[in-house]
């Protein structure tokens, strides 16, 4: 593939360049440049692209390089981070019905895959302990009803079909009449594939939306579609109202730019790929890992990856290195909570700490508003404060909270905390005199 | 932190979307009447005009790099003879001296060939259908037997048009179907057989393997027949009908493309990359779900829609 080498391209375009520091203006745009092409080339949708970029380079204008990076590597870096971001940063899973049977109804193109992932979909939520019905709505195609017959026969999945007379709103009602009086608390309705521009079709799922409510509607999506993926998203989305994309054919040689235009244009998550025509080859989506995909470009990224474990690695010695010798001071701390900020929301960040848990973090309440108060309060200390905070006496407060905004009470809460912290960090710098049982979390407590 | 600034990105995006989303034409002649001389932000208007095609991104820029030339060489100063232009440079790279299809031998052979879900099934209904409106005897070879009720598919398509389905079992081996289906055919001095076969993607190496196995009983049995070798791609699909033609070509010799769900709203710009580098002409192209939504291919015709809604 022609761009294939966008990494080489970056690192020719930023051959000349040779100090680090600051990306200015011009180095951004002409890795832009690059990142555009390649994005095109991995069928992002046009208007996507543009608006992607323009958001990336404002970003990483002025941004400071990562040691060991070339100004280019830095770019990706920055767009992998990005793109990884708008694709969503965790994992959408189906959402049950609180009262069964949940009803899932699949919508798409023709030729997407829906009558397969029908059967994929019920093979995968049985696992989960669910007992699925399959519902067959594709009245039109010839044999639509059959395949899917075939496909529940191979699954051992029951099938509830009326042939090819009666109208798929009547065909979905009775479905689900008929799972709620056997037993089958989830319901998944094959449809006919249709043109996002086709009214009467459109028509007829609204109908059906209408009659059954169904808890989720799918919009199933190949993935080698091009740019016209925002047309059929939009539409779609527009009339019936999406609540997540699954995604076909991913097992093929696709970057599979439609993953990113159809998420952009609709904000649903992607919830599942058709990796293969097995009926088990269906995979959680992991919006983490399509970047590379679109991007065409692994091991730019691998070693991107690693330049930041060793960034962190020689940041973290650095700071052990100050707990330990009881050196931490209110600049590192400041210096922990921009590198928090930058990570993302601190719920999400606290649960990837090891050991940290959902229900841990249910009694720890994170307000945002306080963090600035604490970043405040800190930022309003003179130099010699931060780095020996002993030396904060009375008035110094009264001056600290006047400059920060708060009270003399919180300012005393903080100096606390901070203490109590230090002396913690003493001890998990030394793991025999670790106490077990309750740990508590500086100043989130 | 996140939220706000994702929800603006869309929210840009989608108004954008809606601005743009009148047709290419419009877009077009907005960008001609915008710009009455000819000058390099014209060309790139037209360059994206071409891209949100599906026309590529490389083959997009050679064209435009021809039209700049092109422009140049006939001292063009009026943006309106532009799109003439253009789209004269973009028939001339689809021109291909004879689009029917071959049917000489007793029988001929058309054999469909393309990924899953981009139309074979439905399209071999439609040329049996146009075939026999021509006076030929067609018989169809049910040669999917891996996706389910994929012959039971074909064989309701041979009722509605009134053709023979040659089948086996679902699960048999499709050379094994070919086979029978030309000895029938020659028993019953059919014309043109026209074989389905299961939609596979041009990665899986073992089932490209398997077309080839097939071709060898063409090979084989009907040494002296025509063959067609049709591919079949969905015009909604990216760039990756490049790598399609490519491999689909080097596994099977493709003689001619069927582009299908033109009916939509996608252009499928990419047969011009297509054609330009593996020189695979179209040859025909669906247009809708029944019988008769089948078109020969006119360059002139494509290439309009390309620029038009
Ligand atoms: N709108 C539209 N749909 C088509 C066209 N050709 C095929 N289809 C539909 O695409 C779907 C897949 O077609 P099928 O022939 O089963 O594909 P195959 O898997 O390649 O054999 C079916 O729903 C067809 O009705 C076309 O030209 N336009
Ligand atoms: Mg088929």
């Amino acid at each position: 593939m022609a761009f294939e080498s966008l990494a080489s391209k970056l690192q020719e375009t930023f051959k000349k360049l040779k100090g680090k520091g600051k990306l200015t203006e011009k180095d951004v745009k002409a890795a832009m440049r690059e990142v555009k092409l390649a994005l095109l080339e991995a069928d992002v949708n046009f208007k996507v692209v543009k608006d992607f970029i323009n958001t990336i380079s404002e970003k990483a204008v002025g941004s400071e390089v990562l040691e060991s990076l070339t100004p280019g590597q830095h770019v990706i870096k920055i767009v992998n981070e990005e793109l990884t971001q708008l694709m969503g940063s965790a994992q959408s899973k189906i959402v049950f019905a609180s009262k069964p049977p949940t009803v899932l109804m699949l919508v798409g193109l023709q030729g997407a895959g829906k009558t397969t992932t029908c059967g994929k979909l019920g093979s995968a939520l049985r696992k989960t302990g669910k007992k699925p019905l399959l519902v067959a709505g594709d009245i039109y195609r010839a044999a639509a009803i059959k395949q899917l017959q075939v496909v529940g026969n191979q699954l051992d999945i029951p099938v509830f079909t009326m042939g090819d007379k009666k109208n798929p709103v009547d065909i979905a009602k009775a479905g689900i009449q008929y799972a709620e009086s056997n037993g089958h608390d989830l319901v998944i309705i094959d449809t006919a594939g249709r043109l996002h521009v086709n009214e009467e079709l459109m028509q007829e799922l609204k109908d059906i939306k209408q009659a059954v409510k169904p808890t989720e509607i799918l919009l199933v999506v190949d993935a080698m579609t091009g740019q016209d993926a925002v047309n059929v998203a939009e539409n779609f989305n527009e009339k019936l109202g999406i609540d997540g994309v699954i995604l076909t054919k991913f097992d093929g040689d696709t970057r599979g730019g439609a993953a990113l235009s159809v998420r952009a244009v609709t904000g649903k998550p992607i919830k599942f790929v058709g990796m293969g025509e097995k009926l088990s080859d269906l995979e959680p989506f992991y919006p983490d890992r399509i970047a590379s995909r679109i991007l065409g470009m692994g091991d730019v990224l691998s070693l991107i990856d690693k330049a930041q474990q060793a960034f962190d690695q020689k940041k973290s010695l650095e700071l052990e290195k100050k707990i330990r010798s009881q050196q931490f001071t209110f600049d590192d701390f400041l210096d922990q909570l921009e590198q928090m900020k930058n990570m993302g929301p601190l719920n999400q960040v606290l649960e990837m700490i090891p050991g940290m848990n959902q229900k841990m973090l249910k009694d720890v309440d994170i307000d945002d508003k306080q963090l600035a108060h604490v970043e405040a309060i800190i930022k309003s200390m003179t130099k010699k404060e931060r780095e020996n905070p002993s030396v904060i006496n009375s008035s110094r407060k009264r001056r600290i909270a006047k400059g920060s905004g708060t009270s003399v009470q919180d300012v005393n809460n903080l100096l606390k905390q901070f203490e109590q912290m230090r002396k913690m960090m003493k001890q998990l710098s030394n793991p025999k005199k670790l106490k077990k049982g309750k740990m508590k979390f500086p100043f989130f407590g | 932190m996140s939220q706000e600034k994702k929800k603006g990105f869309f929210a840009r995006l989608k108004e954008g979307l809606s601005k743009t989303r009148n047709s290419i034409t419009e877009k077009v002649d907005e960008v001609l009447k915008t710009f009455k001389k000819v000058d390099e932000e014209l060309f790139e208007e037209l360059e994206e005009v071409l891209i949100t095609a599906d026309v590529g991104v490389q083959t997009s820029m050679e064209i435009i790099e021809r039209l700049r030339k092109a422009t140049k060489e006939q001292k063009i100063s009026d943006s309106s003879d532009v799109k003439e232009l253009l789209k004269q440079i973009i028939r001339d790279m689809l021109e291909l001296e004879d689009n029917t299809l071959k049917i000489e031998g007793h029988p001929a052979v058309i054999m469909v060939i393309g990924v899953n879900g981009v139309g074979k099934t439905t399209s071999i209904a439609k040329i049996a259908y146009k075939l026999k409106n021509e006076g030929k005897k067609v018989l169809l070879a049910a040669a999917d037997t891996f996706r389910a009720a994929a012959i039971d598919q074909l064989e309701i398509w041979g009722d509605r048009i009134g053709v023979d389905v040659i089948k086996h079992q679902e699960g048999a081996d499709p050379a094994a179907v070919v086979y029978d289906a030309i000895q029938a055919a020659k028993s019953r001095r059919m014309d043109v057989v026209i074989c389905d076969t299961a939609g596979r993607l041009h990665t899986k190496k073992n089932l490209m393997e398997e077309l080839r196995k097939v071709f060898k009983v063409i090979d084989r049995e009907l040494p002296d027949s025509s063959r067609e070798v049709l591919l079949v791609l969905d015009a909604t699909t990216g760039q990756n009908a490049v790598n399609q033609a490519k491999l689909f070509n080097e596994a099977a010799e493709v003689t001619g493309i069927v582009l299908t769900k033109l009916d939509g709203t996608a252009k499928g710009g990419i047969i011009i990359a297509i054609k330009s580098e593996q020189n695979i002409p179209v040859k025909l192209i669906g247009v809708g779900e029944k019988m008769d939504d089948l078109q020969e291919f006119d360059s002139k015709e494509f290439v309009d829609a390309l620029f038009a809604e």
